[in-house]
């Protein structure tokens, strides 16, 4: 009974309480570029969480036979063949998403989110918890992923995973789309609302101050 | 000359890596709090891709492009899916290797910014320098010109977000949009103000 409760909150735990972008600044990186669709934001999200789940269950198993002084490189070895064989099943089967994806599914290999929770706890764990964690952390990048990619696909372009949901004004509705949604910019600031929305309800996550004014410029003068 | 410049304001300031591709974004924000640590950041940088994106050209075009292994009697074998394993595997070789001649030559410039470099190896920059690098097909030297200039615009965007931020300790947030909350904000905003590089790109 305990131990279900212990699978139950190393999945849940990362969904919003322990988020891997909103409080662990991991995978940030992928998490902007592919979003300004909801339908590549819903792959990017869906191959990284295969990725992580995978690479968490080998290196895991594997993690008694892994020599300290190598294992980064071990480890990103291991990522990098699950992320080509990703890589190949995309072109092959979703070529349009695919191009739209370009270079960014060749960077899961260095999403630091891989990395860091194959670092941080498959190296530690049998290899049950540890896939259970890594699909946990992968639906907590999701989360993130597919809200951003929906509203900026929603006011950018008036449209859900391409249908117009909407009524465009040029078509003879009432809706303007805003041009900046798809750009770079909007994503930071979606993100960085997001952030303080969550932690206003979290009020745990709260960052205590990060400077305190120096000290230095008052012996100065 | 004036070409090759051009580039490379191209590659440092309208292609600029964190803030209109969004990459090495993690490195980004997480090492912007201190000026002194954003600007170890920034050398270590362009020192890495300066060097790691000439040289994993080199590796691409010299063994994994589609008929690299013509003068074998191969002229269909086509290697290219394994690029992926090739240049992280050379990036993370150059960095074990820069840590090490630091560490030997220069013990105080590896002393100032030793923890980063091999943090480098996971920067999805360096990796999508080589990537970009393949998917436009630059020659030998643009993609060296890339590598630099690529790495000092990183530098420039870092040490400037470090040098917002360390003015915000004279404001007074949100109390939940302190640290990472106002950071993607300001980026955001830099962000926009990159944006106009790529008007200046676009006029003549």
């Amino acid at each position: 009974m305990t131990a279900r409760t212990a699978f139950w909150t190393t999945l849940t735990d990362p969904l919003i309480r322990q988020n891997p972008v909103t409080l662990q600044i991991l995978g940030i990186c992928s998490a902007l570029a592919v979003t300004t669709s909801l339908a590549t934001a819903l792959t990017m999200s869906v191959s990284l969480t295969v990725v992580l789940t995978l690479a968490a269950g080998v290196i895991s198993t594997i993690r008694r036979h892994i020599p300290d002084t190598i294992r980064l490189i071990v480890q990103i070895v291991i990522v990098a063949s699950l992320v080509i064989v990703i890589d190949q099943i995309l072109q092959a089967y979703f070529a349009q998403i695919s191009r739209a994806l370009s270079v960014y599914v060749g960077l899961i290999t260095t999403n630091c989110l891989v990395l860091g929770r194959t670092e941080a706890y498959a190296r530690y764990h049998p290899p049950l918890p540890s896939m259970v964690d890594a699909f946990g952390n992968g639906l907590g990048y999701s989360l993130v992923l597919i809200v951003i990619g929906a509203i900026r696909e929603l006011f950018g372009r008036g449209q859900l995973f391409g249908h117009q949901v909407l009524p465009l004004a040029d078509a003879g509705g009432w809706f303007t789309p805003l041009s900046l949604m798809l750009l770079a910019p909007s994503a930071f600031f979606l993100l960085g609302g997001l952030v303080w929305a969550v932690r206003s309800v979290r009020t745990e996550q709260v960052e205590p101050p990060e400077h305190t004014p120096p000290l230095r410029q008052e012996a100065a003068e | 000359m004036s070409d090759a410049w051009s580039f490379f304001l191209f590659a440092a300031f309208v292609d600029n890596m964190p803030l209109t591709l969004f990459l090495g974004l993690c490195t980004f924000l997480a090492l912007s709090r201190r000026t002194e640590s954003a600007i170890g950041l920034g050398i270590a940088m362009t020192g890495v891709l300066g060097v790691t994106v000439p040289l994993n050209h080199l590796i691409y075009q010299g063994l994994l492009a589609p008929g690299a292994w013509a003068w074998a009697g191969q002229p269909d074998l086509d290697l290219s899916y394994l690029s992926l394993i090739a240049f992280i595997g050379v990036i993370a070789a150059t960095v074990q290797l820069l840590e090490m001649l630091l560490d030997r030559f220069f013990p105080a410039i590896h002393a100032a910014f030793g923890v980063f470099l091999p943090l480098l190896t996971v920067q999805c920059a360096i990796l999508a320098g080589s990537l970009f690098m393949v998917e436009r097909n630059y020659t030998l030297g643009q993609s060296a010109i890339f590598g630099v200039g690529s790495g000092v615009g990183f530098a420039v965007a870092v040490i400037m977000l470090s040098a917002i931020r360390s003015r915000l300790a004279y404001a007074d947030l949100p109390a939940g949009l302190r640290g990472l909350g106002i950071a993607f904000i300001l980026t955001g905003l830099m962000s926009l103000g990159f944006a106009s590089f790529a008007q200046m790109a676009a006029a003549p």
